[in-house]
């Protein structure tokens, strides 16, 4: 049931972001207020259909123009997007990116394709963080052109959402974009490729390794509003959750571990134990529905 | 109550602070001014 409701959440999640289609007769990408307002999830603002803003893509271009910014007596030093997502990350930490992220939905869809399963090293996961530090706060911080702005190094030179959502389709839908094929586009359609391929066979392998945005959410999955549970006088290690767990994650381990999408599938669908529950502000709904029946 | 069972609101009326004052700095306006111009060195052309 759950797992159904996700996957119509899901959808609807990659067409609200996605829900621009004037770009077929104005070949233009969508100008709207709306893209004042940063998107939950991974999804490129210079798609010609996205209605909102790349947090991720946002945060770069603030953090690659704080001194000039400065130097004009703005303040803008990132509290929007930070504040945004810190929000958002203390209320449900990494559940945006198992409901509403559309690129971590294709992932999903692709990794049904029969194939072997194979899993990545778990050092891997630090790869998230170092996207996160390095190319998208430190790197456009510290290297500056003669102007004083930063590049926004992982939209530049790694995000493969930018390719799939914006490169390849504004490719496409203007022809005069066409001479200014070079290096950099082959390198980035080479990422997109090789991941596209991976994600046949590791479960979510963007998500857990290289996503700035999921290690953003990351950082709150322990303290959140929202947390797992797992009571381990009544799991029984069959380790059912790992086999339907969509980020390859051992629950027995630890409930609220840094790549835990809150997708709810080891509760719902994995555990029949009930060793795994679901809490809310200290609360488990199960036990909230017995306490108002107590009184 | 301890302060531990307080902390996750704290930092939550922390961050939605930090949003506020975003959008008292107008950072939302640097955001829809970046967002509505396609850059394509971003996306890999040019």
């Amino acid at each position: 049931m759950i797992n159904s409701l996700r996957r119509i959440i899901q959808t609807a999640a990659t067409f609200v972001n996605n829900a621009y289609f004037g770009f077929f007769a104005t070949n233009k990408i969508f100008q709207g207020q709306t893209k004042a307002v940063c998107a939950p999830g991974l999804n490129c603002y210079s798609c010609p259909a996205s209605v909102l803003a790349c947090p991720i893509g946002s945060l770069q271009v603030i953090m690659g123009s704080i001194r000039t910014s400065l130097q004009s007596a703005r303040f803008h030093l990132g509290f929007y997007v930070v504040g945004f997502l810190g929000s958002i990350g203390m209320l449900v930490g990494r559940f945006p990116c198992g409901w509403l992220c559309p690129f971590g939905f294709m992932q999903e869809l692709i990794h049904k394709i029969p194939s072997k399963k194979i899993n990545i090293p778990p050092v891997t996961q630090y790869g998230k963080y170092v996207s996160l530090f390095g190319f998208v706060i430190l790197l456009p911080l510290i290297i500056t052109d003669e102007f004083g702005y930063g590049v926004t190094w992982f939209c530049k030179y790694i995000c493969p959402t930018g390719t799939l959502e914006a490169g390849i389709p504004l490719m496409l839908i203007d022809k005069s974009l066409h001479r200014l094929i070079g290096t950099l586009y082959y390198y980035k359609l080479a990422i997109l490729l090789l991941l596209l391929i991976t994600m046949v066979f590791v479960r979510r392998p963007f998500c857990r390794a290289i996503c700035p945005l999921g290690g953003f959410y990351s950082l709150f999955n322990k303290i959140s509003i929202l947390r797992m549970r797992h009571d381990p006088g009544k799991c029984v290690k069959c380790y059912q959750c790992l086999q339907d767990c969509p980020m390859h994650l051992k629950f027995p381990d630890g409930a609220n571990q840094p790549n835990c999408i809150r997708c709810f599938k080891c509760r719902t669908s994995s555990c029949h134990h009930g060793a795994i529950s679901i809490e809310f502000a200290g609360m488990a709904p199960s036990e909230k529905i017995a306490k108002e029946h107590a009184v | 109550m301890a302060f531990k069972e307080f902390r996750p609101y704290f930092l939550f009326l922390f961050f939605v602070f930090l949003l506020l004052l975003g959008i008292n700095f107008q950072e939302y306006a640097a955001v829809l001014e970046k967002a509505i111009k396609i850059c394509l060195s971003c996306v890999g052309i040019g």
